[in-house]
């Protein structure tokens, strides 16, 4: 049986655990002393043998990536952390950085260190106003203890660190995007090769990582890569969020090994809400296709995920029960990306667009059988052939869906519309009167 | 209703700020530039701190933007219409975003901004007559344990309901004190929460909630049956599997 790894979460019970002093109080910034005491090849080494993979959702190792960095490029390099949470049904970089920011903060300091940078960004989102202000602070104190800045702990290593807030958009989350974004430019992709650890943010060698690979990495390094990999499985080393949403009994965040399965996770959860049944769910946000039922004993690992026909993602396990209708589920997440594609490509802006066209009126009622071959046909343009893998999301619920529910979108034409309830869904959809009680509280 | 037009499109709009709001604003300007090493980078915080000003970004703002960083109007323009978060016609105080991606639609974000827009009579991205609300319907805002969820000024109401919702606008138009579920002790306007964006410190950043109770599920459920990361100074034996089978 598998069980939870309250790691960057274990303190988060703590009214105090957003500053410095509850950090402290906690053990925080003792691996940056640690680190500052090493080589930085040592630490990027550490971080190799880690085993960590990115936490973004792509899985790159972040090790690896760091040492992608040329050694005899003359340019400054920069660390660039992608705070830019907005994949939908990922929710767990907010909460780190509202509770624990630093984590993220002593992360970027090591992270630093051992790329050998001295000028660090965090991009958040800008729709998070408070998380902003939350992170904010935590630099200032880290710079007025002496943690950031010129010097740091007298060890001669200086770092600058700017919180930049974004604008609204999407696409920011994808690193060359995020690049431009931060450059002052509108947020678009850029074709790689050449990738950002040669060419990135100016032009110069650049890392750029998730918050949580960030955030994770001051842990390695004061227990060792071994205590990581003594978590996970042999590929997809270590622990990271599940976060549990939707028709769930108790949503959150479970901080656990990779390769836990959603069986295990739910019962920890409480298990789908009282009366309803498990439909469908994603493994990693609304770009990694959708499982159902047959998939509740899948390690959620990156190659056990993958092998069963979806992507590990960001762990984003948005929960729907038999009351969902995924012709509207669907229909809803391909307007979103129409909405966010940047529109430098033509598959993914034009394909976005008409895919809205017929899952409307699929939804509505008005569609027909050929409809279906016509969303598989323009997925088909649309997988790999944009600059950047928003498009590639886009083509993961509607050809997931339509190969394990094929026949509610059929349901939708023969009927004429939608058979749900769209009601029964909701938050208070179970309840028989009142509508105003409260779930799981907020304080 | 108000039914917004582009104010700035007819031509009466001033292209400039006026000098004393110039003269201010460079102080300001100046001081975010500096945090970069190119100053282009600053543009995103610059076109947040017009519109802390005006609470949109006008064709003044822009070219004060423009103006700070040499670059043209059309350059400040191309950027100021890609991001969604800026305003490009005047809004209410409080901007009311109801989350309508999948999770939180299924989980009644459809029927909250249905509501809404009734009882508030106005249609997506509109202002009451008053002036207090902008309505609008948002993306998925990372927070989706907390479905249904509603944002306002971009802080965070957890859990919402229809009528928890109605109350919610309610009181943003009476002017009574509302506070965010995980946020500041009571909300911002429009234009203070821009001007945080921009990156000027409101000193707010230790009010609120660490954490609340979705965030704290699995610790909550750790805590109760003892489970805990493994302790670096007594690890399993690796490969525990190979010995084994040797």
């Amino acid at each position: 049986m598998t069980t939870l790894t309250p790691i960057l979460s274990e303190h988060w019970d703590r009214p105090d655990s957003f500053t410095l002093d509850g950090y402290r109080a906690t053990g925080g910034y003792a691996a940056l002393r640690k680190a500052l005491a090493m080589e930085p090849d040592a630490i990027v080494d550490a971080v190799k043998q880690s085993g960590l993979r990115g936490r973004g959702g792509a899985g790159f190792p972040t090790g690896m990536k760091w040492g992608f960095l040329p050694p005899d490029n003359p340019n400054p390099r920069y660390l660039v952390v992608n705070a830019d949470e907005s994949e939908p049904g990922t929710c767990k970089d907010i909460p780190l950085m509202l509770a624990n920011p630093h984590a993220l903060v002593e992360g970027v300091a090591i992270a630093s260190y051992a790329i050998k940078s001295s000028q660090a960004f965090i991009y958040v989102r800008g729709e998070v106003v408070h998380v902003i202000r939350r992170l904010r602070r935590a630099v200032a104190e880290a710079y007025d203890a002496g943690l950031l800045g010129t010097n740091i702990l007298g060890t001669g290593f200086d770092l600058d660190v700017v919180v930049h807030a974004g604008a609204g958009a999407y696409i920011c989350g994808e690193e060359t995007a995020l690049l431009d974004s931060l450059e002052g430019y509108r947020g678009q992709p850029r074709l790689k090769p050449p990738f950002p650890a040669v060419a990135g943010l100016y032009a110069s060698p650049t890392v750029v990582n998730n918050v949580e690979s960030i955030a994770s990495v001051p842990s390695i390094v004061a227990n060792g890569a071994e205590w990581f990999t003594s978590m996970g499985t042999e590929k997809s080393a270590g622990f990271g969020f599940f976060s549990l949403s939707g028709h769930v009994s108790n949503p959150g965040q479970y901080e656990a090994p990779l390769g836990v399965t959603l069986r295990e996770l739910l019962d920890m959860a409480g298990g789908v809400r009282p009366g309803h049944r498990l439909k469908f769910w994603t493994p990693g946000g609304s770009s990694t296709p959708i499982f159902t039922d047959e998939h509740l004993d899948t390690p959620l690992d990156f190659e056990s995920v993958g092998a069963a026909g979806s992507m590990l993602g960001t762990r984003a396990l948005q929960i729907f029960d038999e009351t969902t209708c995924v012709v509207r589920a669907v229909g809803r997440w391909i307007a979103f990306y129409a909405h966010e594609s940047c529109g430098k490509c033509t598959p993914c802006r034009e394909g976005n667009f008409w895919m809205v066209q017929v899952l409307d009126r699929l939804e509505n009622g008005q569609g027909t059988e050929e409809d279906l071959d016509k969303l598989l046909d323009i997925c088909d343009n649309l997988l790999g052939r944009s600059f950047c893998a928003l498009g590639d999301g886009a083509t993961s619920p509607v050809t997931s869906s339509i190969k394990y529910f094929r026949q509610e979108y059929i349901d939708h034409v023969e009927k004429g519309g939608c058979p749900f309830d769209h009601s029964r869904a909701t938050l208070w959809g179970d309840r028989p009167t009142s509508t105003t009680t409260e779930r799981g509280g907020n304080q | 209703m108000t039914e917004h037009s582009t104010p700035d499109a007819g031509g009466t709009a001033p292209d400039r700020f006026p000098d004393e709001v110039v003269a201010r604003l460079e102080q300001d300007a100046k001081e975010l530039i500096s945090r970069y090493p190119k100053e282009r980078s600053a543009l995103l915080p610059l076109l947040h701190l017009v519109q802390a000003e005006e609470g949109h970004v006008s064709r003044a703002g822009m070219r004060f933007c423009a103006d700070q960083l040499g670059i043209t109007l059309a350059e400040v323009n191309a950027v100021a219409t890609f991001y969604t978060m800026y305003r490009r016609r005047p809004g209410g105080d409080y901007q009311v975003g109801v989350c309508t991606n999948t999770l939180c639609a299924v989980m009644g974000g459809d029927e909250i901004f249905a509501t809404l827009k009734e009882h508030l009579g106005v249609g997506n991205a509109e202002t009451t007559e008053d002036g207090r609300v902008t309505l609008e319907h948002v993306e998925c805002n990372a927070a989706c344990d907390f479905a249904p969820v509603v944002m306002v000024n971009w802080e965070f109401f957890d859990n919402q309901t229809p009528e928890s919702a109605t109350q919610l606008v309610d009181d943003l138009r009476l002017g009574k004190d509302v506070a965010p579920t995980r946020g500041p002790s009571s909300l911002c306007t429009w234009k203070q929460a821009s001007r945080v964006l921009a990156g000027f410190d409101d000193g707010r950043g230790g009010e609120g909630v660490q954490a609340a109770a979705p965030s704290l599920a699995g610790l909550k459920l750790a805590r109760q049956r003892g489970w805990t990361a493994p302790d670096p100074a007594n690890l399993p034996a690796p490969n525990q599997g190979e010995e084994e089978a040797k």
